[in-house]
């Protein structure tokens, strides 16, 4: 994970549709317009291309293939799931996807949360110095940290269960400074009001910040599931136990089992990018505020 | 501070008992507090600290014992061809990917700004291959670059275009990374550049088209100059990306065809955890991808305060 120094989370709204073209004189316009959308329908399909070859290669029923390539599908069949889906556990990692993703990301999204507020509003000695510590460990390269991270897991004996993934995973910081920001926000006045009513930290925090974050959550759980769904360099030395295998190491697994059987392989991969894709879809609005916030990729 | 003045009833008595308000800090921060620091500190600093340390040693690949060598792993690296090899490629790959995924991102961001039915759902299209894992990606490119039944050659063939060698030779595979780390990669820089394409004020365009300037004037002498906080950015967060970059070459190529497409990141994995499991001298190249990260981290760094501080 690469982040730098964040950027400020309100003026991103990418995708707030407004009509900025300026005027240009009418007789070219129209000219404009088409290159325009030729260019668009072009770009469109030379990035669409690659998804597309997944789609129809996993649908396709085939096993071996020639130099022929059909772009256009020649017949729909669920084959090759069911090929793959005989074959290997893709039903326990997938489940194991799901569990570890789910439970990092409310690990990640709570620690952010608690930690964000407290540098966001909370008053307490050497601040700066901790929010720039906090700021410096997120552009530590996970390749940079590998045999030290694999040493503490294993001595604390994790190496063989998920919290070997999970522990580490939640220390993921781009979530705090996403927070803070946030927070920053949010008017001193609403908890002042609070205090005097004599409410806790606690207190303020549950009942009146976190209603108010919504937004942010939304923004702060999307970048997690992605986050940890993909997440492949960490968990393929974490998880040596193929029953404890997530999706994309399982992946990975089979590329070395089918060679060169993109039928199977092609099914495998749909299956794996499907639910982010899907929660991409959903959600993209808040996807790409996220990404534009953090620069987390 | 400022809301609690508002308050008769809290403002000091006048005269008496004038208590000084030193501010009080809240005990409860270190509550707030205490599951990031503690995850931080034992996942993230510890293990920094630890693989400046691990990096003077030889770990022994069974037993795990210890022995301490000083600089000897950063000598070995001074003389070893694959590391030499490993940051030329990557060097490489910094130096071919950054400038195209940001011309290209640039070119789709202002396509995309424009007047253009149905940019939404093109818009959509160039964002999808950003929330698929690099794994799947890397396995999608292993179909497309494959030699003998890949989609590329095949179409190349029905073309009756020559077939690439994208897997045998060394400058086809690396064309090959560089092609699907363009098709992953240029979403996020067109995400970066809408968001400042947006906040440029219409009445500059307008002011312009006033005095008769085309649209490539308005686009080198407006767009571009307000573009420049973005750029930098964008600059900075695509090459820390490709010094760090690992997933998508793993799975397609591997590093091969020999060690012709090996980036630094490969490199340390294989070291650390391949058959060889030699995870002092891995530690010794991870630092080395750390100092990389750390010179345009601090960059980045410098370049935001000293605008801050003049904006």
């Amino acid at each position: 994970m690469a982040i730098t120094a964040p950027r400020a989370l309100a003026p991103t709204r990418v995708d707030a549709d407004r009509r900025p073209a300026p005027p240009g004189r009418r007789g070219r316009s129209k000219v404009g317009l088409v290159v325009r959308i030729v260019l668009a329908v072009a770009t469109a399909v030379v990035m669409a291309f690659p998804l597309w070859i997944m789609l129809t290669t996993a649908f396709s029923g085939q096993q071996t293939f020639d130099a022929e390539v059909s772009v256009i599908p020649q017949q729909f069949s669920l084959a090759n799931f069911t090929r793959v889906l005989d074959a290997w556990p893709v039903g326990v990692w997938f489940g194991n996807s799901v569990v570890i993703t789910l439970i990092t990301t409310a690990l990640t999204v709570a620690v952010s949360v608690l930690a964000g507020y407290a540098f966001a509003k909370l008053v307490f000695p050497a601040k700066n110095v901790l929010f720039l510590v906090m700021l410096a460990t997120m552009m530590i390269p996970t390749q940079a940290i590998l045999v030290p991270q694999f040493r503490i897991v294993n001595g604390l004996g994790l190496i063989g269960t998920f919290w070997a993934v999970i522990v580490p995973g939640a220390a993921a910081t781009f979530g705090i400074f996403l927070a803070r920001q946030f927070m920053l926000a949010i008017p001193n006045e609403l908890m002042e009001a609070a205090k005097l009513d004599g409410a806790g930290s606690l207190r303020i925090f549950w009942s009146i910040v976190l209603p108010l974050c919504k937004p942010l959550l939304a923004v702060l759980t999307l970048l997690a599931l992605m986050y940890q769904w993909n997440d492949f360099l960490w968990p393929l030395i974490a998880l040596k136990d193929p029953a404890l295998y997530t999706l994309p190491i399982g992946l990975q697994f089979l590329q070395g089992q089918y060679q060169t059987d993109y039928g199977a392989l092609m099914a495998m991969t749909l299956i794996s990018v499907a639910p982010l894709v899907v929660l991409f879809l959903a959600f993209q609005r808040f996807f790409v505020q996220g990404l534009a916030t953090t620069g987390i990729r | 501070m400022t809301a609690v003045s508002a308050l008769p009833t809290t403002a000091p008595p006048v005269g008496g008992g004038n208590r000084r308000r030193r501010p009080r800090w809240d005990r409860s921060a270190i509550a707030f507090l205490a599951p990031a620091l503690l995850l931080s500190i034992g996942f993230l600093i510890v293990p920094m600290v630890a693989a400046f340390v691990y990096s003077t040693a030889r770990i022994a690949p069974l037993s795990g014992k210890i022995t301490w060598l000083g600089l000897e792993n950063y000598a070995t690296m001074l003389s070893d061809p694959v590391f030499y090899r490993s940051l030329l490629n990557t060097a490489l790959f910094m130096l071919i990917t950054v400038p195209l995924s940001m011309a290209v991102g640039l070119a789709l961001a202002v396509l995309m700004n424009s007047v253009l039915p149905g940019r939404k759902v093109v818009r959509t299209i160039i964002y999808l291959p950003l929330v698929i894992s690099g794994v799947a990606v890397g396995l999608i490119g292993t179909f497309l670059f494959n030699e003998t039944i890949g989609v590329f050659n095949g179409l190349a063939t029905s073309l009756g275009l020559p077939n690439a060698s994208w897997q045998s030779s060394g400058i086809p595979a690396f064309a090959s990374l560089v092609l699907i780390t363009l098709w992953i990669r240029v979403g996020f820089t067109m995400i970066i550049y809408l968001a400042g394409l947006q906040a440029v004020p219409q009445e500059l365009y307008e002011a312009a088209s006033v005095e008769g300037a085309t649209t490539w004037q308005r686009f080198r002498f407006i767009t571009f100059p307000l573009l420049g906080p973005s750029t930098f950015f964008l600059l900075i967060m695509n090459v820390i990306y490709s010094f760090q970059v690992f997933d998508t070459v793993f799975v397609l190529t591997n590093g091969g065809p020999g060690v012709a497409t090996e980036v630094l990141g490969t490199y340390a994995y294989k070291t650390a955890f391949g058959p060889a499991r030699d995870q002092g001298y891995g530690a010794a190249i991870g630092v080395v991808i750390f100092f990389l990260t750390l010179i345009f981290t601090i960059v980045q760094w410098r370049t935001n305060r000293n605008r801050d501080e003049t904006a």
